[in-house]
């Protein structure tokens, strides 16, 4: 079963999502794809993990690590499924990247991978945005390439763990209006979803709503104001968001204050 | 923690490293060499997750399996207002008040990449005890922090040496990310961290802010 939030007269619903995207809400409402103001569909912490595909890493020219390399995002990122982000005036490569996120669903400390999945709410999908020019070396990757206002995608919705039955062989796409332009699996992962449970609960307390976002393999792009970004994960779900320019955001989308 | 900062503190912790002009200068020779070869331009960021929350006179957790644990005195700022690209001259405008955070860490030899295993642990982030209003400081550039371990002064500087100020910082946060009600802003900790063993009592003092006080204790065996 698919489980997103939404937005419908100005109320934020849980709901179960049914054939053609369409919700249902609690009170038995049926709604389509387009009436509803998609939320994400977690609000804890992310974990994101840099350099997790071995594709990647040599893209970027780093060996792959020997330690999970995860960076921290805080709810003010997230934005939903059909939402806008927004692209920073004057700069020179933004670009996205598809990303299964495991959601947690219950405290976790001490896990052992074995039992990892135990631990799991479910599965989404993001699109972990960076803006290449403003990384620094310090705490690399640091907040203002990857911690902006509406820039991470999350949803549109979490899926049971039962209905994801092999998550290491799932296929991964990201489409800039409707041209493929990146495909890898996550059978390529250097450190699998039960292994980075093991590892962060190891010396923390994962907590329900968390999130750990698996990193992205090979295939990045530009991406300009106007463009439609679809990142997929198969088997969990389709992730739609639109680029928009600094001015229009900041003019439509989030009142300056 | 006091029920007003309870109230008033609810949303993400975020901290500022390298803000201190002493903690800076120490590493800046070493900073224009690889991998950096230049010193930060920007403010250097990072999370404290929820998980870190902890409060007044309550037990810091000192982990098996680390061999070196160290208090972050730290002046933290409470926003009050949501703040996205405000200037520096309206910054003070939108915050609630100061308190005293300790920004618990394990020694950081790199700065290379997010800290998230030596800062994130569970208890690491302890606010407190109290939310003291902005109009009852006169200068928050100006207040002492003292560090006291069992009763004795172990570290010591002043806001007065932050390399960004307050409203800098919330200027140039605000620039790419809004503060919302209820974040915290941890402004930094002097250099000079100091290490802390179990049966430690440790203590925070701001002018001004009161004093935060915690005991260390040892990690107990699983069960």
């Amino acid at each position: 079963m698919k489980h997103a939030r939404i937005r419908f007269q100005g109320e934020v619903h849980a709901v179960t999502v049914e054939a053609d995207n369409a919700v249902r809400l609690a009170d038995g409402r049926l709604l389509g794809e387009d009436q509803v103001e998609w939320l994400p569909p977690a609000n804890g912490s992310m974990f994101a993990l840099g350099l997790n595909y071995a594709d990647h890493a040599a893209e970027l020219a780093f060996a792959p690590p020997t330690e999970p390399l995860a960076f921290v995002k805080s709810p003010g990122t997230y934005t939903g499924h059909n939402q806008v982000t927004w692209r920073p005036d004057n700069i020179k490569y933004m670009h996205y990247e598809c990303e299964l996120v495991a959601v947690i669903g219950k405290p976790a400390r001490n896990v052992k991978r074995e039992d990892a999945l135990e631990y799991l709410a479910g599965y989404t999908v993001c699109n972990d945005y960076a803006i290449r020019d403003y990384l620094e070396n310090y705490y690399r990757p640091n907040l203002r390439v990857k911690n902006r206002d509406c820039t991470t995608p999350v949803g549109p919705w979490i899926v049971d763990v039962a209905d994801v039955p092999d998550p290491s062989s799932l296929t991964l796409r990201t489409w800039i209006n409707g041209e493929l332009k990146q495909e890898g699996t996550t059978r390529d992962m250097i450190f699998d979803i039960p292994y980075l449970i093991e590892y962060l609960s190891s010396f923390m307390t994962l907590q329900p709503g968390d999130m750990i976002a698996t990193g992205t393999p090979e295939g990045l792009a530009d991406v300009v104001p106007g463009d439609e970004v679809v990142v997929e994960v198969e088997g969990v779900g389709r992730l739609v968001n639109r680029i928009v320019s600094e001015a229009e955001f900041f003019a439509q989308y989030k009142k300056e204050a | 923690m006091s029920r007003a900062l309870h109230d008033a503190a609810t949303g993400t912790l975020f901290g500022v490293a390298l803000n201190y002009k002493g903690l800076l200068e120490q590493r800046l020779a070493e900073f224009e060499q690889a991998p950096y070869q230049k010193p930060p331009v920007k403010p250097v960021l990072f999370i404290k997750t929820p998980n870190t929350r902890n409060g007044h006179g309550q037990p810091v957790v000192y982990p098996k399996g680390v061999e070196r644990l160290q208090a972050g005195p730290a002046l933290g700022v409470v926003i009050g207002k949501r703040a996205t690209r405000v200037s520096a001259e309206q910054a003070l405008d939108h915050v609630a008040g100061f308190t005293i955070v300790n920004e618990f860490s394990l020694p950081e030899e790199s700065y290379y990449r997010p800290a998230v295993k030596a800062k994130c642990r569970d208890g690491f982030c302890v606010i407190g005890p109290e939310l003291v209003p902005v109009a009852q400081i006169a200068d928050p550039h100006a207040l002492d922090i003292r560090l006291f371990i069992n009763g004795e002064v172990r570290q010591q500087n002043s806001t007065a040496n932050l390399v960004r100020g307050i409203a800098q910082l919330i200027a140039e946060i605000t620039e790419f990310m809004t503060l919302h009600e209820g974040d915290v802003l941890i402004t930094g900790t002097p250099e000079g961290r100091v290490d802390v063993q179990p049966g430690d009592q440790v203590e925070i003092e701001i002018t001004g802010l009161g004093r935060l006080a915690n005991p260390i204790v040892a990690e107990q065996e699983a069960h």
